[in-house]
């Protein structure tokens, strides 16, 4: 079957920051907070591991005196992204027929 | 995995909250096009009558103090258009429990400000030059432009309702004697019609 079942997707945190970023161009901490309703400490641990991954890079910024942090995806990460979508939609093809 | 339709769902819908504010409220549509109606109304009835029944000659709107009025009257308008639109969205944003402000509703209304505060400029501009007849195309065609380049952070149907605004504000600007039937076609009864079917169709 075609595309790649990836396992940083497995979690439903991380797929929807995933799917956020690649909507986005980038994306900051906050909105991520309020959009997903987590706390800020399970935020926090999945976005390290997407970024240790390599799917997405961080980047601080200050506006004005308070500072902002924010996210982008990564070449390697949209790409394994889109494999796991492709993945899906195999799974759902072959589920039909 | 056991559910891989309930996964692409998620993706999908992660990525429409996180690019379209969803919370705009169809019903604040209906109440502007009520105000434009009757801000319309009465700016009919200062301009034209008892002159004209159907408001079909051009006068020329030249006394100050009918000018400052009607200004006054199109101010209004706004106002309270742009009031309930941001308290009635709020509303709804929190009866979702959607967030209000977010990346998603700052782009949309990014998107919609920038030709809507231009037309207001250039409009200043035509009362400045007198040229009063091109007020209703000017302002119908601005705010057709700020709703097509919003249409792509919020609900679909405002691209339809911009198309029409443009559509009225360009036929108005070569026959100016319907001006303020079509600024009443647009600003009144596309925003109640639009406005009623986002209601029904994401409101309730």
């Amino acid at each position: 079957m075609k595309g790649i079942y990836d396992k940083a997707f497995e979690n439903i945190v991380r797929l929807r920051i995933m799917s956020i970023l690649m909507a986005n161009e980038q994306y900051d901490f906050n909105s991520f907070k309020e959009l997903l309703e987590v706390t800020d400490g399970n935020l926090a641990s999945h976005l390290r591991n997407l970024e240790n991954q390599g799917y997405i890079q961080v980047e601080k910024i200050f506006l004005g005196r308070k500072p902002q942090t924010n996210y982008q995806a990564t070449k390697t990460g949209r790409k394994a992204f889109e494999a796991h979508l492709e993945f899906l939609e195999n799974l759902i093809k072959s589920n039909k027929s | 995995m056991k559910n891989p339709e309930k996964e692409l769902a998620e993706i999908k819908a992660m990525m429409e909250r996180s690019t379209r504010f969803l919370s705009l409220s169809g019903l604040s549509g209906v109440l502007a096009g009520i105000y434009a109606f009757l801000g319309a109304g009465i700016a009919w009835y200062w301009v034209y009558y008892p002159s004209s029944e159907f408001a079909l000659e051009t006068e020329e709107v030249n006394p100050s103090d009918l000018q400052t009025k009607l200004l006054v009257i199109a101010f209004l308008v706004l106002v309270l258009a742009i009031g309930s639109a941001y308290l009635l969205s709020q509303y709804k944003s929190q009866k979702k429990s959607q967030q209000f402000w977010s990346p998603a509703s700052k782009r949309f209304l990014l998107a919609l400000f920038i030709p809507v505060i231009a037309g207001g400029f250039f409009s200043f501009a035509l009362i400045h030059q007198s040229a009063y007849q091109l007020l209703a195309p000017a302002t119908l065609t601005f705010y057709g432009l700020g709703l097509i380049s919003a249409s792509h952070f919020t609900l679909g149907e405002i691209r339809n309702l911009g198309i029409g605004q443009l559509v009225l504000g360009i036929f108005a600007a070569y026959f100016p004697d319907f001006g303020l039937i079509c600024w009443a076609l647009g600003f009144g009864l596309l925003h109640v019609i639009y406005g009623s079917m986002m209601y029904y169709r994401y409101d309730r």
